[in-house]
């Protein structure tokens, strides 16, 4: 994935962050080796329940590669299927560094299984993904990232920051549908009518969603974030987490 | 039968000091640094990695780290207040206003952070920088001090622990990190104790820091108000006035205003609270951010 580019050399040493002027630019081909693969993922938790959500579009420039690319993938199932598994990771960024993550996620989660006995547990898991991606701080992986399992939802920065969170966005259409959701799962600038005036006015209450409701707010931040945004669409993938196991279900989405 | 006392028994003390193997195992201090990380394959790394995530010099890099701060901790007579803002910020996008950047260095206190009446006995770091460069070496601390708590039979002194951070980022420095943090913590050798490590290298003990793009605002509140012989609420409440005079004029700082009280105890977290009800009450109450008008 090495691509030649003219770009200006940052020039030896250590630099300063802010742009010097350089008296003779010095060209060289420089090492590039990033994609982006487009697409979204989406992700809400209720007090029993986790929704994992991708687009299944890859897309490379304005080239469509394949309507049917699934970008959230099952860790640490029995076999192939992904049977028996009960944590889900979903990446964007560039689908081959995130597809080579999932392998290796997968691998220590069966692994850790076997050599324990017993399945990792999911706050445990959470923190050797960011040790995982913090080895390549030095040569960061495009994507950004998150996963869940069992009702706990976790999203990382590309070289391994992460947190737990109610919800959380990513990808392409993240700055689309974040705001979405900061209003209606947080209920952010959301008031409690009559409740005084002015500064009085109380803000409304966060509380944990139904499934129902969630999957209703999935669906309509995907169908809206495809009106405006070109690399999101084909098949909406959406994963649901119970205590009872993993779900999956694919829904059309336009195909413009 | 003397003989055979003599061969199996041995001083009385000699149970105190550690064992040859064990020796040899706490002279050669601490394990030689996890240098598995991938590095690009050119010849200038640090170039690189900046080419490809500094939003600061080349606003259309791929990759944007989260970064942008306000953090504060200061010494008094009750002990040691820890005080930061919440947000994270890639370029000009706002990644995440609930980000928790006071971390517990203990082992103890490594699960979720609940608000808590009681103390936690250990340290705490905060984070400035990037995110994942203050997560992952705090984490690497924490198993550090732990370490050091099982060798030793006694909790880790702040300036010893910060020292190990210090002397890690000095081994990597040139290589990209970005980190400025500050160790607070309370114990029997030191008292109250607070240092301040960044990326560069820099270890300084002071009686009050503050790190990050807001820290100048900060600064202002902080030095304007700030006595040694604050009670605990008005540190508290300083602190939290100090955050917000550095929300309000720092556009990377922002969210949450997030509060600990460090004691010999443990430290005592004093609530993660949204600043927007506190800017108002601010205003309204005592009259100050008076360039901001109140009409709706």
């Amino acid at each position: 994935m090495t691509m030649l580019l003219n770009h200006a050399s940052h020039g030896d040493g250590i630099g300063y962050s802010f742009a010097q002027p350089t008296a003779a630019p010095v060209q060289q081909h420089s090492f590039y080796p990033y994609t982006d693969n487009g697409g979204s993922t989406l992700g809400i938790t209720g007090s029993d329940f986790a929704i994992l959500a991708g687009d299944t579009r890859s897309t490379s420039g304005y080239n469509i590669n394949s309507r049917m690319a699934p970008k959230v993938f099952k860790i640490g199932g029995d076999d192939e299927t992904g049977e028996g598994a009960q944590i889900v990771l979903s990446v964007v960024g560039f689908a081959a560094d995130g597809n080579a993550l999932k392998e290796r996620l997968d691998n220590i989660v069966k692994m850790y299984k076997y050599k324990h006995g017993k399945p990792m547990s999911v706050s445990a898991c959470a923190q050797r993904l960011s040790t995982i991606l913090y080895e390549k701080r030095f040569f960061p992986i495009t994507y950004t990232r998150f996963w869940e399992g069992k009702g706990a939802l976790y999203s990382y920065d590309p070289v391994g920051s992460y947190e737990r969170e109610q919800c959380r966005a990513a990808g392409a259409a993240s700055s689309l549908i974040t705001p979405f959701l900061d209003n209606q799962v947080n209920f952010k600038n959301q008031y409690v009518p009559g409740s005084g005036e002015g500064h009085a006015l109380e803000p409304k209450k966060a509380e944990p969603l139904s499934r129902s409701t969630a999957e209703g707010l999935v669906r309509d931040a995907f169908t809206s974030a495809v009106e405006r945004h070109i690399e999101v669409g084909d098949y909406l993938q959406l994963v649901t987490i119970t205590k009872d196991g993993i779900e999956e279900a694919f829904q059309p989405l336009k195909k413009d | 039968m003397d003989k055979l006392v003599a061969q199996y028994s041995r001083p009385a003390h000699q149970n105190e000091f550690h064992s040859d193997p064990e020796q040899q195992d706490l002279d050669s201090g601490l394990p030689p640094l996890s240098l598995k990380f991938a590095l690009p394959p050119v010849d200038n790394h640090a170039s690189f990695l900046r080419a490809m995530t500094d939003d600061h010099s080349n606003p259309s890099c791929p990759i944007k780290l989260a970064h942008g701060t306000t953090t504060l901790a200061f010494r008094f007579q009750g002990g040691i207040i820890v005080c930061t803002d919440s947000r994270a910020t890639a370029g000009n996008w706002i990644a995440s206003q609930t980000v928790k950047k006071v971390i517990p260095v203990s082992r103890l206190s490594r699960g979720e952070d609940k608000p808590s009446k009681d103390p936690t006995p250990g340290l705490l770091g905060t984070m400035a920088g990037g995110a994942a460069d203050c997560q992952y070496w705090l984490r690497y601390l924490s198993q550090q001090c732990t370490l050091h708590e099982i060798r030793h039979k006694r909790r880790i002194t702040v300036a010893a622990a910060s020292k190990i951070l210090a002397n890690l980022t000095y081994a990597y420095k040139g290589y990209g990190l970005s980190m400025g943090t500050m160790l607070a913590g309370v114990t029997p050798q030191e008292g109250p104790a607070l240092y301040y490590i960044d990326s560069d290298g820099t270890r300084l003990p002071g009686n009050l820091f503050c790190v990050g793009s807001g820290q100048t605002f900060a600064y202002g509140v902080l030095d304007a108000n700030y006595k040694y012989d604050l009670t605990e609420q008005e540190a508290l409440d300083l602190g939290r006035r100090a955050i917000l005079a550095a929300m309000h004029r720092d556009a990377y700082s922002g969210g949450f205003i997030n509060c600990y009280h460090v004691t010999e105890a443990g430290w005592v977290h004093h609530g993660f609270d949204d600043m927007n009800p506190i800017f108002w009450k601010t205003k309204l109450d005592h009259g100050e951010f008076s360039n901001v008008t109140s009409e709706l």
